[in-house]
């Protein structure tokens, strides 16, 4: 309630310039990306649009509130999300990839020249707390002629909510029944072992500071903070080092979902690296249901806005780090967006 | 006009504007913890007010949730760093006050209260920055390796030697309640009035002595007023405590492992709580906090009250 409130007052105010203004608000993750795309936006149509980086989870919140008329979420809604936007308001909400990310293992071991590897069950154990010096066999088999130190393991992860984690946590469910069991699936989990910071600059900061920490951030954040990070054993057994034409190639897969809600992590594609995923924008397919909507125009905006960001938009994507939609994302978005209403009609 | 406003009308309306001021901030601190209340209830009614106070699993996944951990942690924090903090405050303000020549003593007064102003972010960040690897390489490893050779069963009590946890954080704690105790002490240090001193050093006594049996026993209601504002100041800080403590609700704590308090786990959390049972549960943890301070305030009233300046001597 407070910070509905709070939200309310922060959108209503650029409300009051001329012109269509869109609003939105959700994940931080793509946000460089998302203020790239609206500046860019913005100086080719004289479309203004608003984008608060409040995390995934509020981004939903508010567009469950109907205060703006688009979220930004790094998890796909669930089931049960889905339902209840169905119940409430008597319309889908659409999905429409923006971006890939993925998330790398990052370490603080001194004198490595080459990256690391790390199969997934690998992973799962040292964050389990279970494999707990450097030089364990384990690790030592996965690299062979690399010196690894005694270290102990010090293992770093988010203390916030975070999409990140989600991913994280969804890989390393995926490829060890043991972390399925003991910690599960989500944006914040109970940690058996180690130490949280705030943030990708927390978690960086935490790996950093101690000799022998592992953790795990987004790739942007990796490479445009020049942090090493280690290649993760894919489904088909390949090592691979996350980067954009990996992470792509993680999207390449045989029965791509229509709705485009489909998780990446584990992808079964050979040249996939498996802790990647989507990040989405999520509207009402019919459009008019949402109360933030005062007009068709707003409406139409919005879907040049998407038709634009999946086509067009996407060459910014590579400067900023972020990997440009695979084509099937893009043919599945383009079904969707021209399944957009407003009081009936079509928008395209 | 200007008669009527300093006549009887004038004088009924400030009469009520000041009532209508000093309801409204009854008002909002009733709407804060009724908000609180309210969002926070889901969690109470789930668990029950005990168990959920009690309870020391805190679980999103599987939507357990407890306040205990962190119950612990903000207490054990809070009242450690007050413990370090308190004997060199005091110190500071009986230097300030009695001994140091007046311009000295303006100058690190000043910088005394220049620590209060300093944004907590700036001390999470030189914590983590300078004061992290400086203890865990001169203090938690050396001390981690000989209790490791000497005495095996302090090791658990240690905890894992990584600089980041409990230690550092109360160790970042103390420096920032500093400033708040030493300046009301050493303003009621220097409330002292100058004729209880005078007969003192009239009597033959020494400096030490005038501050041992005039000046603390005279100024103890400001000091005490000060260890209160600063143990309030610990129990709500949150941003340097967070960038500090490893952020861990696991239960048992150790001195130098990871931990987490009430008011860095909403922060950590709030954003991006999406389960309604998670979101009430941090407004509750919230509800609880409010609690703390009610009841660290009450209790430091009531003392106070029993130990007023002066009082009893007069």
């Amino acid at each position: 309630m407070l910070r509905r409130f709070f939200w309310l007052v922060f959108l209503l105010v650029p409300a009051l310039a001329a012109g269509v203004t869109l609003n939105g608000a959700g994940a931080t993750f793509p946000y460089p990306l998302y203020a790239k795309y609206f500046s860019a936006y913005h100086k080719l149509t004289g479309v203004r649009v608003n984008y608060q980086s409040i995390g995934s989870g509020g981004g939903i919140r508010q567009l469950y509130a109907q205060t703006v008329h688009f979220g930004a979420s790094d998890a796909p809604l669930t089931d049960e999300q889905v339902e209840a936007f169905e119940r409430k308001f008597g319309t889908a909400v659409v999905h429409v990839p923006t971006a890939l990310g993925a998330v790398v293992p990052i370490y603080n071991l001194p004198g490595l020249s080459t990256p690391l590897r790390f199969s997934g069950p690998l992973l799962a154990d040292l964050f389990l707390g279970k494999v707990k010096k450097w030089n364990d066999p384990r690790i030592a088999e996965l690299n062979p002629g690399v010196k690894l130190p005694p270290f102990p393991v010090t293992v770093v992860h988010r203390s916030d909510g975070s999409g990140t984690t989600y991913v994280w946590t969804e890989y390393l469910a995926k490829v060890s029944q043991e972390w399925r069991d003991r910690v599960g699936v989500g944006k914040s989990v109970s940690w058996p072992t180690g130490l949280g910071g705030k943030g990708n600059e927390g978690v960086a900061g935490l790996v950093r500071q101690t000799p022998g920490a592992i953790g795990y951030a987004e790739l942007v954040y990796a490479v445009q903070n020049k942090i090493a990070y280690g290649a993760v054993q894919n489904r088909a057994g390949k090592f691979v080092l996350a980067d954009l034409a990996t992470v792509k190639a993680a999207a390449a897969i045989d029965d791509f979902p229509t709705d485009t809600r489909v998780s990446l992590t584990d992808t079964p594609a050979l040249d996939g690296y498996p802790v990647a995923s989507f990040t989405w924008i999520l509207v009402y397919r019919d459009l008019d249901k949402n109360r933030a909507f005062k007009s068709k125009a707003e409406a139409k905006a919005l879907f040049d806005l998407l038709w634009w960001i999946v086509h067009d938009g996407q060459k910014l994507n590579e400067a900023l780090h972020y990997a440009a939609l695979p084509e099937v994302a893009v043919r599945a978005s383009e079904a969707n967006l021209r399944a957009l209403r407003y009081r009936g009609e079509p928008l395209e | 006009m200007k008669a009527r406003l300093y006549g009887k009308l004038g004088d009924a309306l400030f009469t009520a504007l000041l009532v209508a001021l000093a309801l409204g901030v009854l008002g909002v601190a009733g709407l804060l913890a009724w908000e609180l209340w309210v969002g926070g209830a889901p969690a109470f009614r789930a668990f029950g007010f005990w168990g959920f106070t009690l309870s020391s699993e805190w679980n999103a996944v599987s939507e357990r949730f407890g306040a205990w951990p962190f119950l612990i942690g903000t207490v054990v924090t809070s009242a450690a760093a007050l413990i370090l903090a308190f004997f060199p405050s005091l110190a500071a303000a009986i230097v300030v006050a009695e001994y140091a020549p007046r311009r000295l003593g303006e100058v690190v007064a000043y910088l005394i209260d220049l620590l209060a102003a300093l944004p907590s972010v700036v001390y999470g960040l030189w914590g983590i920055f300078v004061l992290v690897p400086l203890v865990r390489d001169h203090v938690e490893q050396p001390l981690f390796l000989w209790s490791a050779e000497h005495a095996p069963a302090l090791m658990g009590l240690l905890g894992p030697p990584t600089g980041i946890g409990m230690f550092s954080a109360v160790l970042v704690l103390a420096l920032m309640i500093l400033p708040y105790a030493s300046s009301l002490a050493r303003d009621a240090i220097r409330l002292v009035p100058r004729e209880q001193r005078e007969a003192m050093y009239a009597l033959g006594a020494t400096r030490w002595e005038v501050v041992r049996r005039v000046v603390l026993p005279y100024a103890r209601g400001g000091i005490f007023a000060g260890v209160v504002l600063a143990l309030a100041r610990a129990i709500g800080e949150t941003m340097a405590v967070t960038m500090l403590i490893g952020n861990s609700g696991q239960l048992p704590y150790s001195v130098f492992g990871p931990a987490a308090t009430m008011a860095s786990v909403i922060a950590n959390e709030f954003t991006e709580a999406e389960g309604e049972l998670h979101l009430a549960s941090l407004l509750a943890v919230g509800f609880l906090l409010l609690l703390l301070s009610l009841a660290v305030n009450l209790i430091a009233d009531f003392i106070l009250r029993r130990m007023s300046v002066g009082e009893g001597r007069k």
